[in-house]
Formats: C-alpha cells, sequence, structure tokens
C-alpha cells in the first residue's frame, strides 16, 4: 500500500459493480486480502499504510478492528452477489500488513471465519499469513494453524545485525530457525522474506542472508531490493547524508547472487522476486494478482480487482471505519479499465513470471521485437523461438528479469 | 521657466518650413548602461516634449524587452524645440543602437547628423564600444560633445574621466559637461551645447530630393514606419517616392515627425528628419542606408554608405516541442518584418527534429531574435552554439560555404578560411597579463597597445571571429573582475588549420554536436563534448560508445555502460495501478525522446549538452542574458 493513493473516478457508495465485471468471470479464481494496519513500531524504511497507536478510535482501534473488517467482508459478499458474478468459493486468502500477529489469534481466526461464512473456502484453499519474527511462538502457531491458516510470511529482511539495525528491526535473527521450525511443526508452510541493498550492506552480508535463509530449509523464499519511498524517515536520513544508498549495480550483483544461490539451493524463480521449491510451494495468492484473477482487498487502503475493475479503500482506519459504521462502501475511488490499459497491465505482470507471458498476447508490434530482446540477452530464445507457434511464451532471462521494466517499455511502445 | 519657444517663435521651427540654420541634428553615443536613455528622457522633458506626468522611463525605448534591458535596439528621431539668445531651434535627437552587432545601423544614424553628444558614465569611463563610436563619428566628422552623466553619484571621477575624455576628443578637461540624467543637473545647458557646436545641415533645396533611410520599423498597424533625413529638396505627401537601391515606388502615405509620437506634417525640407508611410509591409522594402527620392523627378546619385546587412553568426534554432515548428516559422516570417538582417532556412536535425538554420549579425543580435522569439511568441526554444561562416576549399578548387558544420565537406580540402576580426578591449591596466594570456590561448594576433590613462589600457588583437562568437565576453569579464569592455568588427578573412570534429552515437554521427575548429582545439573539443553526452545521457539496456573523431579518425571516447536493473521489486495487487499509470507516463515520454541509431536520448539531454560552455560551466545563455 503506497501511501498515496492512485487518482481515479469516484466510486459508488455502494459498492456496485459494473456489468462488465462479468466477461470471463467464470475462469478467474476469488481470492480475498485483508490488511491489518498496525505495528508494534514503524521501521525507517515502512511506507505501507501502517500505524503504532492501538487506539485510533471507534471501529479503528486493534481491538474492535476485527469487526470493523468484518463488516467490510459482509458488504464485499452483498456486493459480488448482487453483480451477477458466479458463485465462487474463495481459493486463496492472504492476512497482511502492518504486523497480522499484532492481532490476537483469535481475531485472525475470526477474520478467516468471516471469509469462510461469506464466501466458503475452496477445499485446499491457501492461507497465508504474514508475520513478524518476534511476534509468535509454537503456540501461537499452532493456534493459526488450528484456525485453518495454511501457510506462514516471515519478515526476516536480513541474517546481519547491522543490516537489520539499519532496517530498524527489532527481531533477533538468531530466533528465524527457530521460528521456521516451529510453524513447520504446527503444519505450516513458510515463506522468508528478505530485503536486499540495504545501505551499508556488502555483498558478503547479502550472501550471509541468503545462505542463513536456506539453512532454515525454507521452500519459498521472496527477495526485495530495498526502494527508499518519499516521505520516510530513511528518505530523510538518506537526503540529510546520513545513509548512503547503494547504486543499482550493486542491487543487480545481489539480485544475481540471490538467483544463483537460491537455484542452486533448489529454489527456482516463478516471479521476478520469489523462488519456490516446487510449483506448489508458489504462493497462489500472488500468482493471482499477476494472472488477473479477481480478488477482494479488506482493510483501509486495501486495493481490490474484480474483472477489469480496480478500486482502493481509504487509507485512514477511522475513517475506513466510519464508512463501514454508515453501511458505505469505504472505496475511496477506482477505475474500469479499458482495452488499453487491461493489455498494459496484461502484459507488465506476465512479463514478470516464470510461466511466460504467451506471445500470442502481444500484439504485432510487439512480437515483432520480441527478436531483438532474444538477441540482447533478455528473452528466453528457447521460450520465445521454438516449439508450437501457440506454445510461445515470452520468459525472460536474469538479465532479462532485471530489465523487466525495461521489456515492458519495449514492448509497450 | 525653461527655454522653450513661445507661439510666435515656433512658427519658424514648424515641419517642412524650418531653415536649415534653425536645425540641429545629433545623436548621443554612450554604452549600455551609460544612461543614455534617462538623459533622452530628461531632455524630452526639459524641451516640454512630454510632461513628467506622462513620462515613463526611458520613453524612446518601445519595446517592452528593450526597457528590460536596459538597451535600445531600434533607433527613433525626436524633434524637440529650444531656444537659445531668443532664436528658435529645432533639435533633431537621432537614438543610436549601442551595441557592435548593429554598427551598420549606427554608421547609419551617425550619418543622419551633425553632432554627438559622447556620453560616458563618471563612474565607470569610456567603454570599447563607445570609444568604437565614436571613432565612427570622427571619421564622419561629426562635432563631439564630451558630457559626464551620472555625477551624483557618490562614486562619481568627474575629473579623472575629464581627462580621459579630452585626451580622447581633444580640448580642455573643463570643455567636458556634466550631467545627471537622474536629477536633470546640467542637460539645459547640455542643450544649450548643441545649438552652438552642432552645425546646421547643409543642403539644396532646389536640387532633386534626396533623403537617408537610417531606420525602419515595421508596426503592426501602419505597416513600415520609415525613418529619414532629408538631404537636398524635400519630400511631401501624396507624392510617389522611389527607393534608389531596388528602384521600386511607393505612395507617401503620411510623412512626419515625432515629437514623441508621430505628427503627420506638410512634408520634410533640407536638413529636417522625420518619417515616411507608405503601407509597405516588410522592412526589406524600406532598408536602412538606401535613398528615398521623388519618382517624377529622381535624384541621379544615391547618397554614399548604403549595403546589405551580413549574417556573421548562424545557429539552428529548433522548438523543444516539435509540433512548435510551424509556430517558429510564423514567428520568424513577423520577425523579419521588422529587422531587416534577419535571415533563415529550415533545416533538419537529427538530434533537434525540424528547426531553421538562423543568420545573425552577431551574438548580441541571436539573443535578441531568440528573447524575443520566446517572449512573443511563447516558444521554448534550443539553440546549437553558434558558429561563423566558412569557405572551404576543395582539391578541385570548388569552394563551399560553409554556415552549418555539418554540411563541412568530407572529400579533400585544399584551404579553408575561416573570417577574423579586429577587436579593441580596454580595461584597467593589471589585467593586461590575463587578457594577454586568453587572447593568446583564442588564437589572438597582438597589433598594438596604448595607454589611455595611467589605469586603463587599450589593446587591439586580430582574432579569428569564431573564438569570439561562443563565450569570449564571459571570459574576458571573469577574467578581468568586469572591468574590461570588448568591441570587434569584422576586417576580414584568413587561412586556418580547422578541421571538423563529428561526436558519434552508437556509431551514428549527432548533427547538432558537429563543430569546426582549430586543429589543435579538437582533441579537447571532443573530450568535453563525450565526456558531456557520457553524463547526460541515460544508460541504456546495451553498452553505448560516444566517439569524437575526425573524418574517419577518432580523437576520443566515452563508453556509457549498459544499465543493470530497471525492474520493480515489488508488484502486488496495490501497485499494479501506480505501476501501470507510471509506464503510461513513460511512454509518453518516449515520444519526446530522440532516437539516434538505437539509442534514445531524452530532448533535455540534448539541450543541456548545447547551453553550456565548451568549458564546462553551465548557464552560458543565463550569463549572457545578465551582459
Amino acid at each position: 500500500m503506497s501511501p498515496a493513493l492512485p487518482e481515479g473516478d469516484a466510486a459508488p457508495a455502494d459498492g456496485a459493480l459494473p456489468a462488465s465485471v462479468l466477461a470471463g468471470a467464470p475462469s478467474r479464481d476469488l481470492g480475498v486480502y485483508v490488511h491489518v494496519p498496525f505495528c508494534r513500531v514503524r521501521c525507517g524504511y515502512c511506507d505501507f499504510n501502517t500505524y503504532t497507536a492501538p487506539e485510533l478510535g471507534g471501529g479503528a482501534s486493534q481491538a474492535a478492528y476485527a469487526a470493523t473488517a468484518q463488516a467490510e467482508i459482509a458488504l464485499a459478499a452483498d456486493v459480488l452477489a448482487r453483480s451477477g458474478l458466479p458463485e465462487r468459493p474463495v481459493s486463496t486468502v492472504f492476512v497482511g500488513g502492518g504486523t497480522p500477529t499484532l492481532l490476537p489469534v483469535a481475531d485472525l481466526a475470526a477474520l478467516l471465519g468471516g471469509v469462510r461464512d461469506a464466501w466458503g473456502l475452496a477445499p485446499g484453499a491457501e492461507v497465508t499469513t504474514e508475520a513478524n519474527p518476534d511476534s509468535v511462538t509454537p503456540a501461537s502457531l499452532a493456534a493459526l494453524a488450528a484456525a485453518g491458516f495454511t501457510r506462514v510470511s516471515f519478515g526476516m529482511q536480513s541474517a546481519v545485525p547491522h543490516v537489520l539495525a539499519t532496517l530498524e528491526r527489532t527481531h533477533d535473527p538468531a530466533r528465524i530457525p527457530d521460528v521456521v521450525r516451529w510453524a513447520r511443526e504446527a503444519g505450516l508452510r513458510v515463506s522468508l522474506d528478505l530485503i536486499y541493498g540495504t545501505p551499508g550492506e556488502s555483498l558478503d552480508d547479502w550472501r550471509a542472508s541468503l545462505e542463513a535463509a536456506l539453512a532454515t530449509g525454507v521452500d519459498h523464499v521472496s527477495a526485495y531490493a530495498l526502494v527508499v519511498e518519499p516521505g520516510t524517515r530513511m528518505a530523510v536520513s538518506v537526503r540529510r547524508g546520513e545513509l548512503t544508498l547503494p547504486d543499482e549495480d550493486d542491487q543487480a550483483a545481489k539480485y544475481e547472487l540471490a538467483d544463483e544461490l537460491l537455484t542452486a539451493a533448489g529454489l527456482h524463480w516463478y516471479e521476478v522476486s520469489n523462488w519456490a521449491r516446487t510449483p506448489g510451494d508458489a504462493c497462489r495468492h500472488n500468482l493471482a494478482y499477476w494472472r488477473g484473477d479477481d480478488w477482494w482487498g479488506v482493510g483501509p487502503g486495501a486495493h481490490s480487482h474484480v474483472g477489469g475493475v480496480r478500486w482502493w479503500n481509504v487509507k485512514h482506519p477511522r475513517a475506513y471505519a466510519d464508512r463501514l459504521a454508515a453501511g458505505l462502501s469505504p472505496a475511496a475511488g477506482r477505475e474500469v479499465l479499458d482495452e488499453e490499459a487491461a493489455r498494459l497491465e496484461h502484459l507488465l505482470l506476465g512479463v514478470r513470471l516464470a510461466e511466460g507471458l504467451p506471445l500470442a498476447d502481444l500484439g504485432a508490434d510487439g512480437r515483432r521485437r520480441v527478436a531483438g530482446l532474444v538477441a540482447d540477452g533478455l528473452v528466453d530464445p528457447a521460450g520465445a523461438l521454438t516449439g508450437d507457434a501457440g506454445g510461445r511464451v515470452l520468459r525472460l532471462t536474469r538479465r532479462g528479469r532485471l530489465l523487466a521494466d525495461a521489456v515492458v517499455r519495449t514492448l509497450a511502445a | 521657466m525653461p527655454p522653450i519657444p513661445g507661439p510666435d517663435a515656433a512658427g519658424r521651427i514648424r515641419p517642412a518650413a524650418t531653415a536649415p540654420e534653425l536645425l540641429r541634428n545629433f545623436c548621443i553615443i554612450a554604452h549600455i548602461d551609460h544612461g543614455k536613455s534617462t538623459l533622452a528622457d530628461r531632455m524630452l522633458q526639459a524641451t516640454g516634449v512630454v510632461d513628467a506626468r506622462v513620462m515613463r522611463a526611458q520613453y524612446l525605448d518601445r519595446m517592452d524587452i528593450e526597457r528590460e534591458r536596459g538597451i535600445t535596439i531600434k533607433s527613433q528621431a525626436v524633434r524637440m524645440p529650444w531656444e537659445v539668445d531668443g532664436t528658435p531651434y529645432a533639435l533633431n535627437m537621432i537614438d543610436t543602437p549601442g551595441h557592435v552587432d548593429f554598427t551598420y545601423e549606427v554608421s547609419r544614424s551617425l550619418a543622419a547628423c551633425e553632432g554627438a553628444v559622447l556620453l560616458v558614465d563618471a563612474a565607470q569611463g569610456i567603454e570599447a564600444q563607445t570609444l568604437a563610436n565614436l571613432y565612427l563619428a570622427m571619421e564622419n566628422d561629426l562635432a563631439i560633445i564630451p558630457v559626464l552623466n551620472k555625477i551624483d553619484l557618490p562614486a562619481a571621477q568627474p575629473e579623472k574621466y575629464a581627462e580621459e575624455l579630452a585626451t580622447l576628443v581633444g580640448g580642455d578637461p573643463e570643455d567636458c559637461l556634466r550631467v545627471s540624467g537622474k536629477t536633470g543637473v546640467g542637460v539645459e545647458a547640455l542643450l544649450d551645447r548643441i545649438v552652438e557646436l552642432v552645425p546646421a545641415p547643409v543642403g539644396d533645396p532646389a536640387a532633386p530630393s534626396r533623403a537617408m533611410i537610417f531606420d525602419s520599423v515595421y508596426d503592426t498597424y501602419r505597416g513600415v514606419v520609415t525613418y529619414v533625413r532629408v538631404v537636398d529638396g524635400n519630400l511631401n505627401p501624396r507624392e510617389r517616392i522611389a527607393m534608389m537601391s531596388t528602384k521600386a515606388s511607393h505612395e507617401l502615405l503620411e510623412i512626419g515627425v515625432i515629437s514623441p509620437e508621430p505628427q503627420p506634417t506638410p512634408g520634410l525640407g533640407v536638413g529636417e528628419v522625420g518619417y515616411l508611410i507608405t503601407g509597405v509591409k516588410d522592412v526589406r522594402q524600406s532598408k536602412v542606408g538606401d535613398t528615398v527620392t521623388n519618382q517624377s523627378k529622381p535624384a541621379t546619385e544615391a547618397l554614399g554608405g548604403y549595403h546589405d546587412p551580413l549574417p556573421m553568426v548562424f545557429s539552428g534554432l529548433y522548438p523543444i516541442d516539435g509540433s512548435d515548428y510551424p509556430v517558429l516559422r510564423d514567428a520568424l516570417d513577423k520577425l523579419k518584418l521588422n529587422d531587416a538582417a534577419l535571415n533563415y532556412e529550415p533545416e533538419t536535425s537529427v538530434a533537434l527534429g525540424f528547426g531553421f538554420r538562423v543568420g545573425f549579425l552577431g551574438l548580441l543580435h541571436l539573443e535578441i531574435v531568440r528573447e524575443r522569439l520566446e517572449r512573443e511568441f511563447n516558444l521554448d526554444l534550443i539553440s546549437t552554439a553558434p558558429n561563423v561562416v566558412y569557405e572551404v576549399t576543395l582539391e578541385d578548387r570548388t569552394v563551399v560555404t560553409v554556415t552549418n558544420p555539418s554540411e563541412f565537406p568530407s572529400g579533400k580540402i585544399r584551404e579553408v578560411r575561416e573570417p577574423v576580426v579586429k577587436a579593441t578591449i580596454l580595461a584597467p591596466s593589471e589585467f593586461v597579463g590575463a587578457i594577454m594570456e586568453l587572447c593568446q590561448t583564442r588564437r589572438g594576433d597582438l597589433q598594438g597597445m596604448d595607454y589611455l590613462s595611467e589605469e586603463r589600457v587599450e589593446m587591439r588583437y586580430l582574432l579569428p571571429m569564431a573564438e569570439i562568437v561562443f563565450d569570449f565576453f564571459d571570459a574576458l569579464k571573469s577574467r578581468t573582475r568586469g572591468y574590461a569592455s570588448l568591441d570587434y568588427e569584422p576586417v576580414g578573412d584568413q587561412v586556418a588549420d580547422l578541421v571538423k570534429v563529428d561526436i558519434l552515437l552508437q556509431g551514428e554521427q549527432v548533427d547538432a554536436f558537429s563543430a569546426i575548429v582549430h586543429k589543435d582545439k579538437a582533441y579537447a573539443y571532443g573530450v568535453m563534448m563525450a565526456g558531456k553526452l557520457k553524463d547526460l545521457i541515460p544508460r541504456q539496456q546495451f553498452e553505448v560508445p560516444i566517439q569524437a573523431a575526425i573524418g574517419a579518425r577518432v580523437i576520443a571516447r566515452e563508453t556509457i555502460r549498459a544499465i543493470r536493473k530497471d525492474v520493480l521489486a515489488k508488484c502486488y495487487g496495490g501497485d499494479i495501478t501506480r505501476k501501470r499509470k507510471l509506464l503510461e507516463k513513460q511512454k509518453e515520454g518516449k515520444k519526446r525522446m530522440k532516437t539516434i541509431g538505437r539509442v534514445d536520448v531524452p530532448q533535455e539531454a540534448f539541450i543541456a549538452a548545447l547551453s553550456s560552455e565548451p568549458a564546462g560551466s553551465a548557464g552560458k545563455d543565463k550569463d549572457a542574458k545578465k551582459r
């Protein structure tokens, strides 16, 4: 959730969806994202929509939050039903934040219960929560599993104390192997989130973090280059010259190292910043974003997408709670994608995936440029140039993944 | 009460009916900021032509741009009544441009006068351009009235500079008048002195009419307004006149004097100064220096001194937004109506798109035209580095005139000739060493040096014009803490060891950066330009070599390393809309990119590379405007 919401059209007060969402709906999965906008402390690099005060008043306080979010889930069920979309059980649920595990497990369980009541969960549904390594215990993880959670994603970020300190992360890196073990013992699948390119992080620091993550035997890793967003404390420190950002070459070298070590350990990239041991270890909820499925985002500042309509909720928890209390949709704005915008989104999301973007989905102009991208070493020739013409895909090479945005610009020009 | 002629006396100085002995035609020679326009304003007030209430500062400078820059681009003439010892006189003040670029116009203004007020700032002393115009006035046998202005300033040193003026003009320092344009002190004495010292015009009232055009201005409502000085005979309304250079004839729709607004009169007689309106729409049909005569009774011989203005400096002018090209074309067409020296041809550049190669009288002319285009026509422009005109003789003796470096012939070259100027530099003597060093690096040849006083020296150099058109004046100013002044005039050409340096981006020539430079400076130019482009052009998906080359020989090379990372790390549900909008914006941005070979270059990079000096200090244009 970036600090600034996009500019869009006004969203209807009742959240009603246009008839255009019906096209192709049966082939799209339905997912639910629940945003938990609370943290114990705010990290210096973080620009997510999150708050550290437990009391924001009314339905926005931490204690009342689960009930407030339930109200949006009920509204969502109603809107989807009225839109004429087919009834679909939910395939994936993802609780993110913020720090979801700051809420009592009972609250998280209640939220999941709300989803279940509204739509039902599909057999084998993936239910993930993000968690801070220092806000879980063996008991809390077992309770999450008992409540129906199947997956946990830990914000490990780094194994190196000075890097964690720069990121203002408070957890003890030594705790990581423990929390991974506890989660697995509870029957949860585990992912570790890492950040590279923190000011002061050497290539060896990064290697140490990757090796520490792999040593846990984890089956899923996400690795993100640090982006210093305007308005964060870290941005201020950089502007004052207290912190020096690594250059893009450094970040590129670290991405290459990550891909090398993770691949060597048997984790394969399936999205630019995500690696999984087997296809079944990939995060299905996130894949839904990139594949253009339907999902409803619950919570302040959360974004939703249903059949080519994107909308986003008001940002502040208090405003969010007030809207719901008044029986109104919390949406702040929305956009109904036209063909051109939908094509562009499909392109920019599709190229990020290892499964590749079908060449058939590119226009004639785009297809003509593929050979040049192959020649520049950005696109894998195997997928793009060989095999049956109908099955050819654009799949990025490692160098291509590092230049994915440039590839998209080339194809979209 | 100031001595302004009363109604009876005024009858003796009515336009078209004033005896030549009651006329005084004079101009004011002064440096840009020495207060000429302010003094002229005081004269208008003292003679009752304008009252203080309606006085705008610098009344005679009409265009906003002139008022803001404090300089006068176009001259004008104002008729003012004045009485001395009971005799009424009509004084015609002819305002002259103060800059070297307009030397030809200055010379025509001087030719319309019998006297000149040499106006010098009492705190600064004479400047090089003023000296050049003074010499021009002396060659024209004008009576010179030395005047020190701004005597109210605390820093004024009238004694010191009166000595200097006396040395230059001859005569006694005591003869030097002291005035303040600001307070008006001394202005009446100056008017008296003009009547006393400036000779009355002499001409033959019975001869076929001859009048010299000393200025020609396009007015939106009236068409071209032509300013003339009648030498022989007279001009009358409703008669047909002929231009002696073109033989074109026009009907005189209106004739009159300016005092200070145009007033139609029954005509203009011998020695008188005024304006003509014929309904022509283009100043080229009414050229400065040309002779006007009566078509039915034409003079046989034109007045001397006429020639067509020749552009000395060329620059490519391009709209930053390519879709403004038609606006630029129309704007140039309009400016041309008022600027006989402006000429241009369409040209295209790989880097800059569609534009014009424009010829100018000099650098100030270039700046003024550019500024007017930007201000009056709301255009954003980029101009290529100004260059001079080269004559290139090939092995087969064909001669090619090169006004654009990218047209420099590539074949076997026998010789290249470049224009040369005679430059006069006035500066405090402590800077002699610094100036010599500068001129040395600019291939200058010292012709002579004279001390105007113990502290001030006049240095004369022959310099290749190409060496002064770009940043010479800025360099001179910075080496002399702003004290040096410069004047130059073209004096012919010389053979020089010149080469064309091309800049290549991934092997493709970038035309806007080709330059004709001296062989010894080619390497420095190549290194500088390649380095600058390396810093300005964003990294691409592939390595981009930048080379500077003379023909096929590479003299300098830089490499823009390939970009390694261009990807958003996180692209989840809430990032998609933002990401797509960014991409849409980038797609728009790409339209404004120029593609050289496969290299995408933002136009800003070309602009930045062109708009700073070769020495690397940015903001050349800004500095130039401060002058």
